[in-house]
């Protein structure tokens, strides 16, 4: 029997402000990166004009760029896709150029025709093509920007009700992180911001909360059933007790994300790239986001927890320890480790 | 023992409904005929999971009213007249299912699997619509000029259709004319089918309809009436002042159904342009649906004139140059204001038939404010892609589980393939299509289904190692990681749901297999896998180690 993990006792708290400092040492400089260059939104959002095109020989975008030049096409934006043969020009709404006097499909036109100039009808074929006006695009921004508020506000008054503000307050800032995160690290790969990846964001959304809650699902029973300790070493044992859990879900999750990452295609690689990271910044931040914040909230508010089980507070009447039973480190000092 | 028979009852149950929803059905589609180039009805075998855009190829439109030149006042209303126009000319597409609709009150939506040219989809498109009131051949000039038709085909050498066969069917079918012939209705003369259905090239596909000028052809034979009509020596010989015209709608009559052909004027007596308002409502005396319209003053007097001269005689209402349901009779003469009675045909129809009058009088000019074109090689390419990058992270799931779980990772695995099935079953069941995003999200799903699995077993071997006896184990194995499963399958499917209301189509695919994923693997996780551990342990009372 392979068993990873088993009676693992690891002090992962103890490292949470190595963790903590971590997490931003990678992000803030992934949003320091927006007074560079702004996200690369998909034309979904931005409005305009998408044409990917297979060639029959790999002309390189040089040439692509020089045909679109001669007819007059400017600041398109021509990038080789997947194969060495295909290419995908973008035309942005309000970057100026052709897109700001016709409409986004007189672009795919003047495209179309100016590549039928420069390489030759026959030399080239259309894949695909999108031309989005700018008024779906704002909406879509708009919805996007929604759909993110909502799950939160859900996810929290459901964890409300089945766990307690506490946790799912600890829980929603976790996942806040992991948003947080995963913008810094499509910020870095300048991936394609389109509606697909929106979905990854909030797949991810799910995911991360499903993490945090098994872990805090181990932390209500621990704290029924160990009274003595304190929430130090209940998230500790908490974290270590599921630690074989982690690692095998994440193992076969990776496994398809990866897949899909190498085998699934260019249209779907920056959809599979932010999930393969969703799932490592969802088990990191459950582990050294979520738990600290459970503590430091609990800290700042003490009260009962899950549904009444015991209260954190020594002395804070309710729970005391037994007579006779070996003095317990006060709290605040255990904290502060 | 009672509770495992109900268990594999309801797993045999779910099993029969996913193979049911699975299997290739028989379903009807309108697809295009390569000979004659039209449109017909064609009965394909297949599996009921209709593919995406983004994985068959074609085109999807998003038009909005155009508003550019002036406001238009009820755009809402506008989009819905200019959603029936698009539905007439449906045909004209040339492609299998079609989809229009109007999103949000504001936006018609307009997909088109599998078509090439979106030029040409454009224009069917915005193409202006346009309305005509037209007086059907009453003194049946087209009937009478039949036999010199007949005999022009032939002397070009076009045959008559196998002819037994036929004559049989038109007998019937006169038989069944005959006792249609409503007693109260005045009709100037009643038609009599013993001029047509003579053995001839065009007379052996029309059969006389219930109303002068009205007739009816097979619909397997419209192709071949429609390409004699357009022959030059048949169009010479068509009466002079006579159009013809095919209705839109089939009517059945026994087991065959026909598509009407109307022989018309040429001269309309009204056009759209006259018409100011339609609206449609229930008579409270007669209880009949009604459509009321009014005209404008010139149409009114126009309008008079030549309801004054046609009374008793058929008008058609012509949208796009086919004709709009049956043609009513005119009863009397008819100044600015007018109603068309439909009897006791539902109000809805009424309704449609009103929105076909508007549309036909306020054509909405339309927009196109976003358009996208995926090649059919792009949409093969996906689904390859898609496919093998599934069959990889499967395959890396399955290693994965077995060789950590061992034997319960192989019960974890048949469950998986159950939770497959369950998912394509549910997609196929309830109508969703299959996206790109759709499949990336199914291969990410059964990822995710494996952590039900993972919680139990690794619950159960806690268990285990707490001294506890193998039954013992199971039990508080599944009882304890029950909680966690729900909680976090709950909070991933609310965000999913969220998803789909906010999100458009493929992203709305995803949603769907993500959800209809998170319940099938609750039921094959959780569900299953018990039942797998009761029938085991049931074989195997005595097992001393268990394989987890």
């Amino acid at each position: 029997m392979i068993r990873l993990f088993a009676n693992a006792n690891y002090d992962f708290i103890k490292w949470r402000r190595w963790a903590i400092g971590l997490t931003l040492a990678f992000i803030v400089p992934g949003y320091a990166l927006f007074f560079v260059r702004g996200l690369n939104y998909s034309i979904e959002f931005t409005g305009g004009t998408l044409i990917q095109v297979t060639t029959v020989q790999p002309v390189g975008t040089g040439k692509i760029r020089s045909a679109l030049d001669a007819a007059g096409v400017r600041d398109a934006e021509i990038q080789q896709f997947g194969a060495s043969n295909e290419y995908v020009v973008r035309a942005r709404l309000g970057a100026g150029g052709v897109t700001a006097q016709g409409s986004t499909q007189a672009t795919a036109q003047a495209v179309d025709s100016a590549l039928a100039h420069g390489l030759g009808a026959d030399q080239y074929r259309i894949l695909r093509t999108e031309a989005v006006g700018p008024k779906v695009g704002r909406e879509l921004q708009g919805k996007a920007f929604l759909a993110i508020f909502f799950s939160f506000i859900v996810t929290l008054i459901y964890l409300a009700i089945r766990f307690e503000w506490r946790f799912g307050l600890a829980a929603v800032l976790a996942t806040f992180h992991d948003i947080l995160s995963t913008i810094a690290f499509i910020h870095y790969l300048n991936l394609e911001v389109s509606l697909v990846v929106v979905g990854a964001v909030l797949t991810m959304v799910g995911y991360s909360l499903n993490d945090t809650i098994i872990i805090f699902d181990r932390v209500r029973e621990n704290l029924r059933k160990f009274r003595r300790q304190n929430l130090y070493e209940i998230l500790n044992l908490s974290i270590n007790e599921t630690l074989p859990r982690s690692v095998l879900t994440h193992g076969t999750t990776m496994a398809t994300t990866l897949a899909l990452v190498f085998l699934a295609g260019e249209v779907l690689r920056p959809f599979a790239l932010v999930m393969t990271f969703a799932i490592f910044t969802g088990t990191f931040s459950s582990v050294y986001i979520a738990a600290p914040i459970l503590m430091y909230i609990e800290k700042r508010w003490p009260g009962q927890d899950a549904r009444g089980a015991r209260q954190f507070r020594p002395g804070a009447a309710s729970v005391s320890p037994a007579p006779g039973a070996p003095p317990r480190a006060p709290q605040p000092q255990a904290m502060r480790q | 023992m009672r509770s495992l028979r109900w268990r594999l009852f309801w797993v045999a149950l779910a099993t029969v409904f996913a193979v049911a929803a699975l299997v290739p059905r028989n379903t009807t589609q309108r697809v295009l005929d390569q000979k004659s180039g039209r449109m017909k009805d064609t009965t394909v075998r297949r599996v009921p999971i209709s593919l995406g855009l983004d994985l068959q190829g074609g085109i999807h439109l998003a038009l909005e009213v155009d508003q550019s030149r002036g406001p238009v006042p009820d755009a809402a209303e506008a989009i819905r007249r200019a959603e029936r126009v698009v539905r007439t000319r449906i045909d004209q597409f040339g492609t299998t299912e079609p989809v229009v609709q109007v999103v949000g009150g504001n936006r018609l939506i307009v997909e088109l699997p599998g078509e090439k040219d979106p030029d040409r989809a454009k224009r069917v498109i915005q193409q202006t619509a346009f309305l005509e009131f037209r007086i059907t051949d009453m003194q049946s000039k087209f009937r009478d000029a039949i036999p010199a038709i007949d005999r022009a085909l032939r002397a070009a050498g076009v045959q008559a259709p196998g002819n037994a066969p036929v004559s049989a069917v038109s007998q019937l079918f006169g038989a069944d004319t005959a006792k249609q012939k409503q007693p109260g209705a005045k009709r100037k003369q009643q038609p009599d089918t013993a001029g047509l259905n003579a053995p001839g090239p065009l007379s052996s596909l029309l059969y006389q309809g219930a109303l002068p000028g009205e007739y009816l052809v097979p619909v397997e034979q419209v192709p071949v009436a429609e390409s004699l009509l357009a022959r030059p020596e048949v169009q010479r010989l068509v009466p002079r002042g006579i159009e013809l015209r095919w209705g839109t709608e089939d009517i059945s009559r026994g087991a065959r159904s026909f598509q009407t052909l109307y022989a018309v004027e040429d001269r309309p007596i009204i056009t759209g342009d006259e018409l100011e308002k339609a609206t449609a409502r229930r008579d409270q005396l007669t209880n009949q649906s009604v459509v009321d319209f009014v005209l404008s003053r010139r149409g009114g007097r126009t309008f008079e004139r030549e309801t004054g001269r046609h009374v008793n005689d058929y008008m058609a209402i012509i949208l796009d140059g086919r004709v709009q349901r049956q043609p009513p009779i005119i009863k009397s003469q008819i100044g600015q204001r007018g109603q068309i009675e439909l009897g006791a045909k539902a109000l809805q129809e009424a309704q449609d038939l009103a929105l076909v009058l508007r549309a036909g009088a306020l054509p909405a000019p339309l927009t196109i404010v976003e358009e996208r074109t995926i090649g059919p090689s792009l949409g093969r390419d996906s689904i390859a892609d898609g496919i093998r990058a599934g069959i990889v992270g499967v395959a890396l799931v399955v290693l994965i589980m077995v060789i950590y779980y061992r034997l319960s990772g192989a019960l974890a695995v048949a469950a998986l393939t159950f939770y497959v099935l369950l998912t394509l079953g549910g997609l196929a069941a309830f109508g969703f299509t299959l996206t790109l995003p759709g499949l990336a999200g199914l291969v990410l799903s059964v990822g995710i289904a494996v952590d039900a699995n993972v919680l139990i077993f690794e619950r159960i071997r806690e268990e285990l190692q707490h001294g506890k006896l193998i039954r013992t184990a199971v039990d508080e194995g599944f009882k304890h990681a029950m909680s966690a499963i729900i909680d976090s399958n709950v909070s991933t499917a609310l965000t999913a749901a969220i998803l789909y209301l906010v999100g458009t189509g493929p992203v709305q695919g995803f949603a769907i297999t993500l959800i209809i994923g998170i319940i099938a693997s609750m039921f094959t996780a959780v569900f299953l896998v018990r039942t797998f551990y009761m029938i085991w342990l049931q074989r195997r009372p005595d097992m001393a180690t268990l394989s987890v």
